[in-house]
């Protein structure tokens, strides 16, 4: 018998005597960031970066695959006991020593979890992780000249690129409300000292916001420049039609990190992607009552918010509680009870 | 059921402000659930791995006296916990909040014959939702007892002190029988069922996975303890067994818990479901170690009213829905577990036998209860 074959034999013994346990259930518990685990990290130190940002360093599980400069990584936390996933770029080099990644997250006002892993978040806390993501990244081939555009938190990813290559010709535009609002301020400063870096820094306070027509005084030959451009949904909207406008938008790469906001409102359209089937809902029906009219196989069971008979992923929009009028918004591995939700706007049930 | 209705003092309005009352305590314990919530739940189930873990180590020297004794208290425990305060109450969904796919009502399964899906149909749904609804609720004497004077009596039902004896010894496999209502489904049409013959499959899995673990491999991995382990084992399902099984008879079955009938329930308010709960289940009092054990299902009461609050959290509830009961005047059943127990036990006595008095018909009772 080969060897693999004995340890999955092993294995399957070892499944017999903690069912119905799995042996990982018990490795959890003094090992968490092994091989084979389900991907999560450790947070070693939080450090402030402005009043209101800090980098968080994470020591991920042996399964983690690394990443490439400019992607993002999905973390899942607990926050008040509810765990909720957030995707935030990844702000160290690829060639850390240590193997930790470091993201850096500015606290939004009402963003439960940036506010928490700012304010609260302890060394020792286990978080859950995926492999990181995304196609925000450097070209194989190095560009002669490159553009660097930025808002607020969009300089992360820019950092993760910044800290890992170093390319001949580098301009950033960068803006943020004050100066003392640059997160990575003396760091960028640095890289202007050692001439790596052309540094145009807009106070949005005091200049006003960007407008994109100013590109041609600040960077005169931007045209020229491969750019990688990340901020606010305003700024990308402004750059991608300036730069269609002049026909160079093979040159600019953007990065959105809220594609979809959530309005909940009261009914809406509710879609049940796997029979594909779309109806409309008022604020008031459950959604267990809309699927079975629109003849979608739902599962139900004490019609009444107590068997949890009826649990059903969220997959987009927003439903409401109807009996405590707590709005809840999709997101991965939301479930939710469709015999006491209904439609909060436009919704996609799983069914 | 008792010959006075004791909601007969309550008005209509009044039900519904109590309805709403209610409400309110369930809503005040959502909004204020959190960290410290999520850190107990995790904490009891990492505690009970670990002296689960700890135990089948200790009685693979079971052999020696001290360490039989000592594996077998803590593997009987560690059972308990995992059917009571972990299982019951991650099934009802009481920690899908978490959003935590590991504890949560749709994937958890639990060391218990029963496979949690079946589980949490009979229990969660028809149970929790009919509450002592007689012909609606198999909780009621779960088929083979009679535990009310409106259920008829059959000859069968002088033998059920000795099928409830039976039924705790091997509590885990009734539940399995239950829940696959086997009585209903032996029959020789209904056996083919497909469905059904799915349903009985996975318990028949369930089964050999258990019987497998605890009374095949673990004996076998501790050589010369083989058959110290193998008693050991089966001893510690025993206790469990009959432990969950009074813990369960004290829910619904002493004295002083009403049940209801059929048409009692027809276009049931809000207000009307909870009253039913209310008088339809009965407390265990005691220690905080003997509401741990009994996965706080000693707060009966509490847990049919709110079957998704989290069980930590009964404790503090019990204290509100108590000066509901006393502002209400309704009889709030409660007791130490052998009084309970012994007051559950009298009532599978005496209901063997047929009732004593042919029993008045009082047809204005129903019209109340309609009315109610």
């Amino acid at each position: 018998m080969t060897s693999a074959a004995l340890r999955s034999r092993a294995w399957k013994l070892l499944e017999m005597v903690t069912t119905p346990l799995l042996p990982s259930d018990y490795l959890d518990l003094v090992s968490p960031l092994r091989a084979g685990a389900d991907l999560r990290g450790r947070i070693e130190a939080v450090h402030p970066e402005t009043g209101d940002a800090a980098t968080v360093v994470i020591r991920p599980g042996r399964g983690w695959r690394g990443h490439t400069a400019g992607q993002y990584v999905r973390i899942g936390v607990d926050v008040d006991g509810v765990r909720l996933w957030r995707a935030y770029s990844i702000t160290s080099p690829t060639d850390r020593q240590d193997g930790r990644v470091t993201i850096t997250v500015k606290a939004i006002p009402d963003g439960k979890v940036s506010t928490h892993l700012v304010r609260r978040a302890k060394p020792g806390t286990l978080i859950q992780l995926d492999q990181a993501t995304g196609d925000f990244v450097l070209p194989q081939a190095k560009p002669a000249k490159v553009l660097y555009l930025t808002a607020g938190s969009g300089i992360t990813p820019v950092m993760g690129m910044l800290r890992d290559t170093e390319f001949d010709d580098v301009v950033m535009v960068h803006c943020a409300p004050q100066p003392q609002d640059v997160i990575f301020r003396n760091e960028l400063h640095d890289l202007v000292a050692d001439k790596k870096l052309r540094l145009t820094e807009v106070h949005t306070d005091t200049d006003g916001m960007l407008d994109i027509a100013r590109l041609d005084e600040l960077v005169p030959d931007w045209a020229e420049r491969e750019t990688w451009a990340c901020g606010p949904a305003g700024l990308l909207d402004a750059a991608e039609e300036h730069w269609t406008e002049h026909g160079v938008q093979e040159r600019l790469h953007t990065e959105r990190f809220r594609p979809g906001i959530v309005v909940a409102g009261d009914g809406g359209e509710v879609t049940f992607s796997a029979t594909g089937k779309t109806v409309d809902a008022d604020g008031a029906t459950p959604l267990l009552d809309i699927g079975e009219e629109a003849g979608v196989l739902m599962p139900s069971g004490c019609r009444m918010g107590i068997c949890f008979g009826c649990v059903t992923p969220l997959k987009a929009g927003a439903v409401r509680d109807l009996r405590t009028g707590e709005i809840t918004e999709a997101e991965p591995g939301v479930l939710i009870q469709t015999c006491v939700s209904a439609a909060a706007g436009p919704c996609d049930i799983e069914r | 059921m008792t010959a006075i209705d004791p909601t007969a003092h309550l008005t209509t309005e009044q039900i519904e402000e109590l309805g709403r009352e209610l409400d309110a305590i369930r809503d005040e314990v959502i909004a204020g659930r959190g960290e410290k919530d999520a850190a107990y739940i995790r904490k009891v189930i990492s505690a009970q791995r670990k002296l689960e873990l700890v135990s089948r180590g200790v009685l693979l020297f079971s052999i020696f006296p001290p360490a039989w004794l000592l594996g077998t208290a803590g593997l009987s425990v560690a059972k308990i916990m995992d059917n009571m305060e972990i299982g019951h109450n991650i099934l009802h969904g009481q920690w899908d909040w978490m959003r935590d796919p590991k504890i949560h009502s749709t994937t958890w399964e639990w060391d218990h014959v029963s496979p949690s899906e079946q589980w949490k149909h009979s229990h969660n749904e028809l149970h929790h939702t009919y509450t002592n609804v007689i012909g609606k609720d198999n909780d009621l004497g779960y088929g083979i007892m009679r535990v009310d004077e409106d259920q008829k009596w059959h000859p069968f039902h002088l033998g059920q002190p000795l099928w409830n004896f039976i039924n705790a010894c091997f509590f885990e496999y009734g539940i399995a029988a239950y829940d696959l209502e086997l009585g209903k489904n032996l029959h020789k049409r209904r056996r083919k069922n497909p469905e059904f013959r799915a349903r009985a499959k996975a318990v028949g899995r369930k089964i050999r996975k258990q019987v497998l673990k605890d009374y095949v491999i673990h004996p076998l991995l501790s050589g010369p303890s083989f058959l110290t382990t193998l008693a050991a084992t089966f001893t510690a399902n025993l206790v469990r067994n009959i432990w969950t099984h009074s813990v369960i008879m004290c829910g619904h079955f002493p004295e002083g818990v009403q049940v209801f009938e059929r048409r009692s329930i027809k276009g049931e308010t809000r207000g009307q479901w909870y009253l039913r709960q209310m008088l339809g289940s009965a407390n265990i009092s005691g220690s905080k170690a003997m509401h741990f054990m009994t996965g706080n299902l000693s707060h009966q009461i509490e847990h049919h009213l709110f079957p998704d609050l989290p069980s930590n959290r009964y404790a503090e509830v019990a204290v509100k829905v108590r000066a509901l009961f006393e502002k209400y005047e309704l009889e709030y059943v409660t007791g130490p577990l052998p009084k309970q127990v012994f007051s559950a036990w009298h009532k599978v006595f005496r209901l063997s036998l047929p009732n004593k008095k042919p029993k008045v018909k009082t047809p204005d009772r129903e019209q109340e209860l309609v009315a109610a």
